[in-house]
């Protein structure tokens, strides 16, 4: 079994976010680190591989030379090589360019299942997945919280409003990983240094069957006119007791029910 | 080489690593633990897992092929939220495993390294004796041979990792011979016959952390014990201290370092007279003191384990990181307690927990007056 581990480097999300003048991120200015959703899938494809002998594992990157750091991150889980697409065209690309380009990046890879976070933390669109599946014309299996391998079939716990589903597709396919699918483990000093000889291949958009025209802010098919920091916390009110325990209980309870939490 | 301060990309994996081992699985427990006097074995265990107890030691026996560095950097960033269990890294490591490494022959190395480097087991280092730890030379724990054995008689004190449940061994120090200069060591598995561990010491910090006095009542070990050459003892396990200083100096770093994270949050929630403290001046200052003292020490220590890496005279080094890595940390330590006010000198917040800890760094692994002993030394003064 092989599967691919799609994964992004992302600014730290306890760092001040700074955007540059065209209103894409500073990723020079933060610490970058591997997008949290994407230890999730990474540990799920790992626990895959403990139960299934012969499993190879390998993370894709879409990203600059820095993302070579990323990509070791991902290795010192324990992963067995690498594929990163690394282009100066692909800067400012939206999720549908970044799509083709993972789907261009797998078009000669063998692979049964693809394996990722169901969201990046800087960008959010939640839309790589579904979009990745349409490129590649395989199933997705979105919001999982749960994978089983069945032969040639995967079979999910899907996350609902208020409950779950069971679904089930023929590999290969595509699935998005959620929090509740698992606790990633850490990586040991070892695995850092293993990482370290791991193979990665490099391919820039004319490997992977693209070319300029295709992607990069300005051919992505969204555009972001406006960013604006989100305003700084306002004060709360403040519930004042008179020691009875009355005064303050009923102007909480008021509170709540006025925001319908009650 | 030449001068460089940038760390290799793992070596800032392995910080980060540690970093966010720390605050997710260590902080959150560190207060109770400390109140409790609990000695987290599963917390050991998963560091043996990350594979922080066999940084120093090649995968062969048992360890992640780093350095002494890299140990340095782990035992900073968890004593940068909890100092025992930072100390018990430390000494599980650079006092337990380190002279099996260094003067164990390989069959030794085999049989006692692997666990100890996987962090299933730790052993202890039985220098101090109840009459002193300065003259550590001048040991009264006698080992007579016996045939094909050693029978060792005599007491330790304050013997780190020596009585927790996954203690193995310890390691210790015994005179040899008539003359009491000739000291050698070795290696004494817990559940020998005559060999009773203490019950510990009411101490004012460290609570985590497992310290032991240690009595050896016609304790009979085999040859095979004995570790490295008879009559090196002494010159080996000072061998070891010198290392010693710098992964101390990195533990009193991490609890600069962990009073300014503190300070720094507690300074600009908590306010006084229309402002956050922090916008006082007096108190802004002591934060930048904290932080100016916790980058000199942290560059001290790393000088150290560079000349050490390099194969180069560092004793000098090391002793110098090590008094002003403590010494800052015990200043550090008072003046977070003072940031904090009242909450100072409660246990609710860590800063009240550093300063409990702050002080045995001033004293263990070789005292304030033996580091300034030491450097003085060095540099060709008259000896006492
Ligand atoms: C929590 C804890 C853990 C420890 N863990 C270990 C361990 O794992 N293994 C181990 O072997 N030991 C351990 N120790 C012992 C520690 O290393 C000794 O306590 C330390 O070396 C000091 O020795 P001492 O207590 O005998 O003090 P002493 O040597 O009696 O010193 C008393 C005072 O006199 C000063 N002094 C002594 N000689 C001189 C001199 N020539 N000139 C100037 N001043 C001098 C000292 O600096 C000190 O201020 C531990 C101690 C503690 C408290």
């Amino acid at each position: 079994m092989r599967i691919i581990c799609p994964v992004k480097r992302v600014p730290d999300t306890a760092a001040k976010k700074a955007v540059e003048p065209d209103l894409t991120l500073d990723r020079d200015g933060v610490e970058a680190v591997l997008n949290a959703n994407d230890e999730w899938s990474i540990e799920e494809a790992l626990r895959i591989k403990e139960r299934t002998p012969g499993t190879e594992v390998v993370v894709l990157c879409v990203g600059p030379e820095q993302a070579q750091q990323t990509i070791r991150k991902a290795l010192s889980y324990g992963l067995d090589g690498a594929i990163q697409v690394s282009d100066p065209g692909i800067s400012g690309s939206d999720a549908s360019g970044i799509a083709s380009i993972v789907a261009g990046a797998l078009a000669d890879e063998e692979f049964d299942l693809v394996i990722m976070g169901n969201q990046s933390s800087d960008a959010r669109t939640m839309l790589l997945p579904a979009m990745l599946a349409e490129y590649l014309d395989l199933p997705a299996l979105t919001y999982c919280t749960k994978l089983d391998i069945d032969g040639d079939t995967v079979r999910a716990e899907r996350e609902m409003p208020g409950g779950h589903q069971v679904v089930e597709a023929k590999l290969p396919a595509v699935v998005s990983v959620v929090e509740a699918i698992n606790e990633p483990r850490y990586p040991s000093f070892k695995g850092i240094m293993a990482a370290k000889s791991k193979p990665v291949v490099v391919k820039d958009l004319q490997d992977v069957g693209l070319d300029a025209e295709m992607v990069g802010l300005e051919h992505a098919w969204t555009q972001v006119l406006e960013v604006t920091p989100r305003p700084p916390r306002q004060a709360g009110d403040k519930v004042e007791d008179d020691g009875s325990g009355t005064v303050g209980a009923k102007a909480l309870a008021d509170f709540l029910v006025a925001r319908k939490f009650l | 080489m030449s001068i460089s301060f940038e760390l290799r990309p793992e070596q800032e994996e392995l910080r980060r690593l540690v970093r966010q081992f720390a605050l997710d699985k260590v902080a959150p427990r560190a207060e109770e633990m400390n109140h409790r006097g609990e000695f987290p074995v599963d917390l050991v265990q998963e560091m043996g897992a990350l594979g922080l107890f066999g940084l120093p030691f090649p995968e062969e026996y048992g360890g992640s092929g780093g350095t002494y560095f890299d140990l340095c950097l782990a035992i900073e960033e968890i004593g940068r939220v909890d100092q025992s269990l930072g100390i018990t890294l430390e000494a599980g490591v650079g006092l337990g495993a380190m002279p099996i490494w260094k003067f164990g022959t390989e069959e030794q190395r085999r049989r006692w390294l692997p666990p100890l480097a996987r962090g299933e087991r730790l052993a202890g280092f039985g220098l101090t004796e109840p009459g002193g730890g300065s003259d550590a030379g001048a040991l009264r724990t006698r080992a007579l041979q016996d045939g094909d054995t050693w029978v060792i008689n005599g007491s330790k004190s304050f013997i780190t990792n020596a009585g927790t449940d996954i203690s193995d061994f310890v390691t210790i120090t015994a005179v040899t011979n008539q003359d009491p200069r000739e000291i050698t060591n070795f290696v004494v598995p817990r559940d020998t016959p005559g060999f009773v561990v203490g019950g510990g010491y009411r101490k004012v910090g460290w609570h985590a952390s497992d310290t032991r006095d240690l009595a050896f009542d016609d304790v009979v070990v085999p040859a095979e014990h004995q570790l490295g050459e008879r009559g090196r003892g002494f010159a080996n396990f000072l061998s070891i201290l010198d290392e010693g200083r710098i992964a101390i100096a990195a533990l009193a770093v991490g609890l600069i370092q962990g009073c300014v994270d503190e300070c720094v949050r507690y300074a600009h929630e908590r306010e006084a007279f229309g402002k956050p403290i922090g916008g006082h001046q007096a108190v802004a200052f002591k934060i930048a003191d904290m932080q100016a003292a916790a980058e000199l020490a942290r560059n001290q220590w790393w000088h150290a384990a560079w000349l050490m890496e390099q194969g180069r005279p560092f004793k000098r080094q090391a002793s110098i990181a090590k008094l002003y890595a403590t010494e800052a940390a015990v200043t550090a330590a008072r003046e977070a307690c003072q940031v904090f006010g009242g909450y100072g000198f409660t246990t609710e917040y860590p800063v009240g927990r550093f300063y409990q800890d702050a002080k045995i760094l001033e004293i263990g692994e070789g005292t304030s007056e033996v580091q300034r002993m030491l450097i003085a030394r060095d540099l060709g003064l008259p000896r006492a």
